[in-house]
């Protein structure tokens, strides 16, 4: 317990947190990202219906409005779709498919940018110049455009079943593969300094291999740039999945992400439906924000020269 | 004393004292740089490749339990020898030799290459800081399995705090939480982790205020004299070297212009740069001479001037010193003593006197 | 406070150019108010040069940079005055200290490169200033660049004042960045470590122009040095700091060559001797304290080989001494009785 209460204290001590609590719109913002996170990760307990449960969808229950409209019904508070599904309940199981994504095509960028960048800042010289060379060409297409050809790929080679299977993990690879030269380039620079600070060239003298120094002395001391990253990627690779469901080459319709509940919801926004669509909307715009006005706040509170 | 045979060619190493055994020979030391621009730059500017010659060809030797230094401006190379010589470059040309070694051969082996370490200059710099203090000290002993029982190795890690003035308690910290002149004792400590005879000091005190400096220096003094250490020492500073030093080697544009006993250079500095960088140095004493700066500035290293480097800032430079390049040779009549000087080969200097005493010797272009 | 007044050796006539009295400076932090300068007072007169010494975090640079103004928020003026041919100028805003920076104090910093503006040439740099400050045109302003180019030693100066900072080395550049300073004719200039990023032989050369130059044109320059051969070589007189505040003041001869503060003492004693080599060097035991653990009474106390019981409890004010004036209890008459042993120095 001792062991616990002890970091625990020194983070609520911290600059960190000093910056943190100082500043309202961090603290609303880290809420509502809260909110969403125990929203969709707790969805199938706390989520009022299972709208993927066939059997309890009701069409009479179809196109209900938010529960505060004239013809609202308590037990559906955000209203239904066109199969009758709870629009909250759906919200949370999409929004769950979303930040799954999102977390698991950071981490994989994450882990390729930091590695080549580490690798291509600390050994310099060719291979420095081979990947960032790739990493430059690859910045030159739109990463939306790498995730579409990369699923384009995808679905040529493999079959239609097979891929529907693997289509989750296409998209984390699609998203992924498409941010990594941000982290490459960052982690590459931050590299360039710490390896020639006297620390480094200490080990070297000791004659530590290569690959222990960039682990043990100049990993440690890149990564707050990379933490500023990925808080900000997350809200990119949000996105990137909503737009690639949105485009309908996303994630499989089976399995909705809040991408997917706006392009369906969309077919009814001008029939008057607009719930269906708006929400989903509003909910990804509260994650997508709460997260991006943390990373922001991140960055600030990392950057010594603004502290 | 009567002037000693040399046992080396020309431009060689000094000749030591008969008998002492040297920890480092350094044997026609030279490392060059290329910074030329980008390759594909360099052809649309139609210009060649740009080397940078930062050490070129230096020799020194350094007996055991000893301390050489040496000493020039920011350019010279003296830093760049420091490297060469704990091995983080290789050199262009020559060898090192450690304990009769070559040093490629004794940095194979990790028993020998902990017999050598190397204290660097900044120490905000020179401290990892995501690591505790302890861990900071105890890195060389893990990375060389000097002890492996946990115990045992904490124990050695506060033993060595206590040596370097700090506390046992220190080794929970983390660098942050301690000053410039703090750090760079643990910077000591971590170096002396390894047991090493030999000590790579690369300015270790020049970012240290003045009253630190002296703590720190005395440290070092003292731990040379307690186990017997050899050192190489980097520095600028001519008073801080002549305080540690036994042999002393100015550089000048990646050259050693005049290397001596430390007493010697200070009472006989005989290179006319070596009497300029003394004259150079304000005066404490204050004893109200005017002082007549070196004139000039460091030429670039990439393109040095022909001849002896120095001619275009010296006021002894003839015909020869444009074209010529001296080679460093004994002195006659000043035992222990070689100088890369045209000037004072021909005896064309003026006689040597002490540093901080009247001595003057013009310069070409006076700072006003 | 009395304001300390130059010393009666170095008294000149007429007024100081720069007065500053009982100067307080801190910072607020969210674990409590460091003070970090206390009680400074000093003044400068026409055509003298202050140096200031210490330890880095004693406070030296930050008195510079609250002369001109500049202290590095959240750092602010919190007691005291400053004053410039005896009007205030610690209260004013920023555009009308800017006007004053420049025009009436000039300051040359340690590092040349950060003063240039990379993209003008110097003349344009030098000729913007002049047009700022002084009433001449602009052919006037470039005549006097040059003027300023080749007064502070730059070579062929009718060429180089059409050339970009880059375009020079470090040394020549530090000339530039003189130059610069006192283009607009100060009659107070703030040298901050203005010769520690060059090579020594270029030091030598810079000390002896920004020494030629406060004599030739009358001005009052304050030069902040942690070299005290530089000190010894260019001031006129010395203020040792220490730990935000003034330890001792005095004429430079008696600050460097017997110091009367414990802390000065401690000091001039560590410097490495050029002359000789010495088996142990002097030093001081321990650490200048951090702003945040100032101890009480003399803050020097701790490291003080004369402490006594009174330098624990209560803070010593400048006293008398033969030839300078020091912050420290030994000069009291009153505590003579408690540190008998200790009054060596008579």
């Amino acid at each position: 317990m001792a062991a616990l209460i002890a970091p625990l204290a020194r983070l609520l001590d911290s600059d960190l947190f000093y910056s943190f609590r100082r500043s309202p719109v961090t603290v609303l913002s880290a809420l509502v990202g809260l909110v969403c996170l125990v929203g969709a990760g707790l969805a199938p307990w706390l989520a009022p219906h299972d709208p993927f449960d066939l059997a309890s969808l009701n069409l009479i229950d179809a196109f209900k409005p938010p529960a505060w409209m004239a013809e609202g019904d308590g037990t559906y508070p955000l209203g239904t779709d066109d199969q009758g599904r709870d629009v909250l309940s759906a919200i949370m199981y999409g929004a769950r498919i979303s930040l799954l994504v999102g977390i698991c095509s950071v981490i994989f960028s994450t882990l390729l940018g930091v590695g080549l960048g580490l690798v291509a800042g600390y050994l310099g010289g060719t291979v420095d110049g081979l990947l960032m060379r790739i990493a430059d060409i690859q910045l030159t297409f739109p990463s939306i455009l790498i995730a579409l050809l990369v699923d384009g790929v995808v679905r040529a080679v493999l079959p239609r079943e097979v891929h529907d299977q693997i289509a989750l993990f296409v998209v984390i690879f699609a998203i992924g593969i498409s941010a990594w030269p941000q982290f490459a380039r960052t982690v590459r620079s931050s590299t360039l300094v710490e390896r020639n600070k006297e620390y480094v060239l200490a080990a070297r003298v000791i004659g530590l291999s290569r690959l222990h120094i960039m682990l043990t002395h100049v990993l440690p001391n890149v990564l707050g740039p990379v933490l500023v990253i990925a808080t900000l990627n997350l809200g990119n690779a949000i996105i990137s999945e909503a737009t690639l469901s949105f485009l309908g080459v996303g994630v499989p319709p089976t399995e909705p992400s809040l991408g997917t509940l706006i392009r369906i919801g969309n077919d009814f926004l001008f029939s008057g439906e607009w719930w269906i669509t708006i929400f989903p909307g509003v909910a990804l715009i509260a994650m997508v924000l709460s997260v991006n006005l943390l990373g922001d706040w991140l960055r600030d509170a990392l950057n010594p020269k603004l502290r | 004393m009567a002037e000693e045979p040399m046992p080396r060619a020309p431009g060689t190493a000094l000749p030591h004292a008969p008998g002492a055994t040297a920890m480092l020979v350094a044997d026609e030391l030279a490392r060059h740089f290329d910074v030329s621009r980008p390759l594909l730059q360099r052809l649309l500017a139609g210009e060649g490749k740009r080397i940078l010659r930062a050490v070129d060809g230096v020799s020194f030797e350094i007996p055991k339990g000893t301390t050489l230094s040496l000493v020039g401006e920011s350019g010279c190379g003296k830093s760049t020898v420091a490297r060469l010589v704990v091995g983080l470059y290789p050199p262009t040309r020559g060898r090192v030799l450690f304990d009769g070694q070559d040093l490629h051969q004794a940095r194979a082996a990790a028993a020998q290459r902990r017999r050598m370490q190397m204290i660097f200059q900044d120490p905000y710099a020179s401290l990892n800081p995501r690591w505790r203090v302890r861990d900071i000290v105890a890195e060389p002993i893990r990375a060389f399995g000097l002890i492996p029982d946990q115990a045992a190795q904490r124990a050695r890690v506060a033993e060595l705090l206590t040596q370097v003035g700090l506390s046992p308690l220190d080794g929970e910290k983390y660098p942050h939480e301690f000053s410039g002149g703090q750090r760079q004792r643990i910077s000591i400590a971590r170096a002396l982790s390894s047991n090493p005879e030999f000590l790579v000091c690369d300015e270790p005190t020049s970012a240290l205020d003045v009253s630190v400096q002296a703590q720190i220096l005395n440290l070092m003094k003292d731990l040379q004299a307690r186990l017997g250490l050899t050192y190489l020492f980097i520095s600028h500073n001519l008073a801080v070297v002549r305080q540690v030093s036994d042999r002393i080697g100015v550089m000048y544009l990646g050259r050693l212009v005049e290397l001596a006993e430390a007493e010697t250079l200070f009472t006989a500095p005989r290179h006319p740069y070596t009497r300029a960088l003394m004259e150079a140095i304000p005066d404490l004493e204050m004893t109200g001479r005017q002082r007549i700066p070196v004139g000039g500035e460091v030429p670039s290293p990439i393109s040095p001037p022909s001849g002896c480097p120095f001619h275009p800032r010296c006021p002894l430079a003839d015909a020869r010193c444009k074209a010529e390049m001296p080679k460093l040779l004994p002195l006659k009549g000043q035992a222990g003593t070689i100088a890369a000087c045209h000037a004072v080969e021909e005896g064309r200097d003026p006689p040597p006197t002490p540093a901080g005493t009247a001595q003057r010797i013009g310069t070409t272009e006076t700072a006003l | 406070m009395q304001p300390i007044l130059p010393s009666p050796s170095r008294e000149r006539d007429g007024a100081p150019i720069l007065e500053v009295r009982d100067l307080r400076v801190e910072f607020p932090t969210r674990r409590g108010t460091l003070r970090a300068l206390d009680g400074v007072s000093f003044s400068i007169m026409p055509g003298e040069v202050l140096g200031v010494v210490g330890e880095s975090g004693a406070g030296k640079s930050m008195t510079g940079a609250a002369i001109i103004g500049l202290l590095e928020p959240p750092g602010r003026i919190a007691g005291g005055q400053i004053l410039l041919h005896g009007r205030r100028i610690d209260n004013l805003r920023y555009e009308a200290m800017r006007k004053i920076r420049g025009k009436e104090i000039g300051a040359i910093f340690q590092d040349p490169l950060t003063t240039l503006n990379p993209l003008y040439t110097v003349g344009d740099q030098l000729v913007e200033t002049m047009l700022t400050h002084l009433p001449i045109g602009a052919a006037e302003a470039r005549k006097r660049a040059i003027g300023w180019l080749e007064m502070v030693g730059i070579p062929a100066a009718a060429q180089r004042v059409d050339s970009y900072p880059h375009e020079f080395s470090g040394g020549m550049r530090q000339r530039v960045v003189i130059a610069l300073a006192l283009c607009a004719e100060p009659r107070m200039v703030v040298a901050d470590e203005p010769t520690t990023a060059l090579d020594v032989s270029i030091q030598a050369q810079i000390i002896a122009l920004l020494k030629t130059l406060a004599r030739e044109k009358g001005m009052a320059m304050m030069l902040v040095t942690h070299d005290m051969g530089v000190i010894a070589e260019t001031a006129d007189r010395v203020a040792v700091m220490y730990a935000g505040r003034i330890a001792e003041i005095g004429p430079v001869r008696s600050v460097v060559k017997a110091p009367r503060h414990p802390y000065s003492e401690g000091l001039m004693a560590s410097i490495p001797p050029l002359d000789r080599k010495v088996d142990h060097l002097a030093q001081i035991e321990g650490a200048m304290p951090r702003l945040s653990a100032i101890p009480p009474g003399c803050a020097f106390n701790p490291r003080c080989p004369h402490v006594f019981d009174r330098c624990r409890v209560e803070r010593p004010e400048l006293l008398e001494t033969t030839a300078t004036r020091a912050a420290c209890w030994l000069y009291d008459p009153a505590s003579a009785k408690q540190a008998p042993e200790a009054l060596r120095h008579g």
